[in-house]
């Protein structure tokens, strides 16, 4: 069981729906990203993705990209981003960890020498948002045999007929992404997003988590009244992007925590 | 015959859209079911003699195919050794060989019963061949164009604009060819149900390599009838420009098996191939990587992040290659060569004197490589080299590196 599957199995024993946030590593700075991951489990975040900067992230809106820019020209690698895991996971053992970006960066590195150095940073889990089913031999098969989570995204154009090679080797939970764009684009309406998370819960017994333009506690919590839980990354971006103090980011994400759990 | 099959170079890609390690189906969940969609649906228009009939009759009257095999019989006195010919695409309608690829996906797209056509653009060149169709078809245009590329390459921006396209000028990442083609992808991946992307080269996620490449082998095929023709016989060498590599890749193909055949890629060296990067030679300077939907090879650091190419021809200025090129350099099939701004300036220079012939930076490369070669082949050996494009868009560029003064416009 990894710490993504415990965490799952505690928020149902107490009936909460999970809130995820998304923060990109070295975004602005090592020091500060760090801070700010550190201080998210208190502010009500049940997952954390940690955005691995990629130069050409193809499906991510300006938000993100910049986001990345600013990750990389300060300087921040894979092996920081492996770092800053390890340094959070010195004072917390339990808040699973799920490392999101593209292939190049981790084929680069070898992918048997990243997922032992994954595995040790006390990474849970890998969304590739460039790795299909199609390509399940590059990662997605030895990550699940070296024990980490493959998290999968599902989409409004993966239909029934394909909805299962999509969940086949899912792992941890599916990440319905609630519309067709890029990341920080328009949110879904919750009465649209419903009948997808029936869908794709029909064929798999995983938690189906719905991201992509959520930005206000409201939809966060409209969101996760209709799935098992939120995922919202631009929003909180932003919020650093405008240089706001860490305990102004973090009390921007308990106000979207608590939307997700109030559902 | 079995052994022949085995042996054949041209039955790639596999069903994975693999040429060998290379190529593949790299994209997020959200382009999947269309790319598998354009696959079957170019499956079956290769084998659909209608669909061919169309392209046949576009290219005889829209493009003026076939382009003429053509003998540059003083370039050959001037250098005193090998025979050189040229292909002459740059004769075709828009000015290059974009034309041949952008006719066969559009016509798909129509047939998809898409409505919206989006393409990236380096030099312009597919751009403007992909607005040139569109207009033909009165469909929607938007071409991607990196900001650094729209501010050096103003005529073919007024020309997509007459067209009747939309130019978006792209500003996400360096503002370059690559940042285009990542503004293309956040495009489709955001209207997926009307629109088409129509890529400009061998790149991208399967089928667009081996698609792009079926649509540019008609090059190589008429080069392969044209040389019979003139001289009862195969060429010796065959050499073409590389940046994503369609013009090499169409000229290329036909030859693949004809094992005497010695094929030579030219990829831009910039200011040479050194540390500093400042080229864009993906083959002699980079090493496989995954991008825009494919396996290949990359310019890229230490971390798997990507770099900027840099190149005088804004159409060679890409950090990847296409997919079966890395293969075929791997397998040894296809040697790949750089040639410096320098030596693709000398020679660019050279043709227009020689020739008449002005042609564009791209096939100078390739012209420059074929000058440092023939004075020592004997004079029986025949060199075909793809003149991909004319040099038209180059002019304010070339005259700049050359010192003359021009106004661009009043």
């Amino acid at each position: 069981m990894t710490r993504i599957d415990a965490k799952f199995a505690a928020l149902k024993a107490e009936g909460k729906k999970a809130f995820v946030s998304y923060i990109m590593a070295g975004d602005p700075d090592y020091a500060t990203s760090l801070e700010i991951m550190k201080g998210l489990p208190a502010a009500g975040v049940d997952i954390i993705e940690l955005g691995l900067p990629f130069t050409d992230p193809m499906a991510d809106g300006p938000t993100i990209q910049l986001a990345g820019q600013r990750a990389l020209e300060g300087g921040q690698t894979l092996q920081k981003t492996l770092d800053m895991a390890a340094e959070f996971r010195k004072s917390d053992d339990t808040t699973p960890i799920v490392l999101m970006g593209y292939y190049n960066p981790i084929y680069s590195r070898g992918v048997d020498k990243f997922l032992t150095d994954a595995k040790a940073a006390g990474i849970d889990g890998l969304i590739v948002v460039d790795l299909p089913p199609e390509e399940d031999e590059e990662l997605c098969i030895p990550a699940q045999k070296a024990g980490l989570n493959f998290i999968r995204l599902a989409t409004p154009t993966t239909d029934d007929q394909r909805l299962p090679k999509v969940l086949q080797n899912t792992s941890g939970f599916v990440y319905y992404v609630s519309i067709t764009g890029i990341t920080g684009a328009a949110a879904a309406e919750a009465t649209d997003v419903a009948p997808e998370v029936a869908r794709i819960k029909s064929q798999t017994d995983l938690p189906v988590i719905v991201g992509f333009g959520i930005r206000t506690p409201e939809t966060s919590q409209a969101i996760a009244s209709v799935a098992d839980g939120a995922v919202v990354g631009s929003a909180i971006v932003s919020e650093i992007a405008a240089g706001k103090p860490v305990p102004e980011v973090l009390s921007f994400v308990k106000g979207l925590a608590d939307g997700a759990h109030r559902a | 015959m079995a052994e022949d099959l085995i042996n054949s170079f041209m039955t790639g890609p596999d069903e994975n859209g693999r040429f060998g390690d290379f190529g593949g189906r790299f994209v997020s969940e959200t382009l999947m079911p269309l790319i598998l969609e354009l696959e079957k649906q170019y499956e079956h228009a290769k084998t659909d003699d209608s669909f061919w009939a169309e392209m046949n009759d576009l290219w005889t009257h829209y493009v003026g195919r076939p382009s003429p095999l053509y003998f540059a019989s003083r370039l050959t006195e001037h250098l005193g050794g090998a025979k050189i010919y040229m292909k002459r695409d740059e004769l075709n309608h828009t000015g290059a060989h974009k034309i041949n690829n952008v006719l066969g996906q559009i016509i798909l797209a129509r047939r998809m019963g898409k409505t919206r056509i989006i393409a990236e653009t380096g030099a312009g060149q597919h751009g403007v061949a992909t607005a040139t169709v569109c207009a033909k078809f009165g469909l929607k245009c938007v071409v991607y164009m990196g900001a650094h590329d729209v501010e050096r390459q103003k005529p073919n921006v007024f020309r997509m604009r007459l067209l009747g396209a939309e130019v978006v000028p792209v500003t996400s990442g360096r503002g370059t060819l690559k940042d285009a083609m990542n503004d293309a992808l956040r495009d489709w991946v955001t209207n997926v149900r009307d629109t088409f992307y129509c890529i400009g080269t061998v790149a991208g996620p399967h089928p667009y390599p081996a698609m792009v490449r079926d649509f540019q082998q008609i090059i190589g095929k008429e080069a392969k009838a044209q040389m019979q023709e003139a001289e009862g016989r195969l060429p010796d060498t065959i050499i073409a420009a590389i940046g994503g590599g369609s013009n090499a890749m169409g000229l290329f193909f036909p030859f693949l098996d004809d094992k005497s055949v010695e094929i030579i890629g030219v990829e831009a060296g910039g200011k040479g191939v050194n540390a500093d990067m400042e080229h864009c030679a993906s083959l002699t300077g980079g090493r496989p990587g995954v991008l825009h939907g494919n396996r290949t090879y990359l310019l890229q650091d230490d971390d798997g992040q990507i770099l900027e190419g840099y190149s005088i021809s804004a159409g060679l200025d890409y950090p990847g290659i296409g997919p079966e090129h890395s293969w075929l350099h791997e397998i040894g099939r296809a040697k790949y060569v750089s040639i410096t701004d320098k030596e693709a300036l000398a020679a660019f220079q050279l043709c227009c004197e020689q020739e008449g012939i002005i042609p564009a930076l791209e096939p100078s490369h390739a012209l420059a490589h074929v000058i440092k070669i023939a004075p020592e082949l004997p004079k029986d050996h025949i060199i075909c080299m793809n003149m991909c494009g004319r040099g038209d868009k180059d002019i304010f560029t070339v005259a700049k590196h050359l010192g003359f003064e021009m106004a661009e416009a009043d």
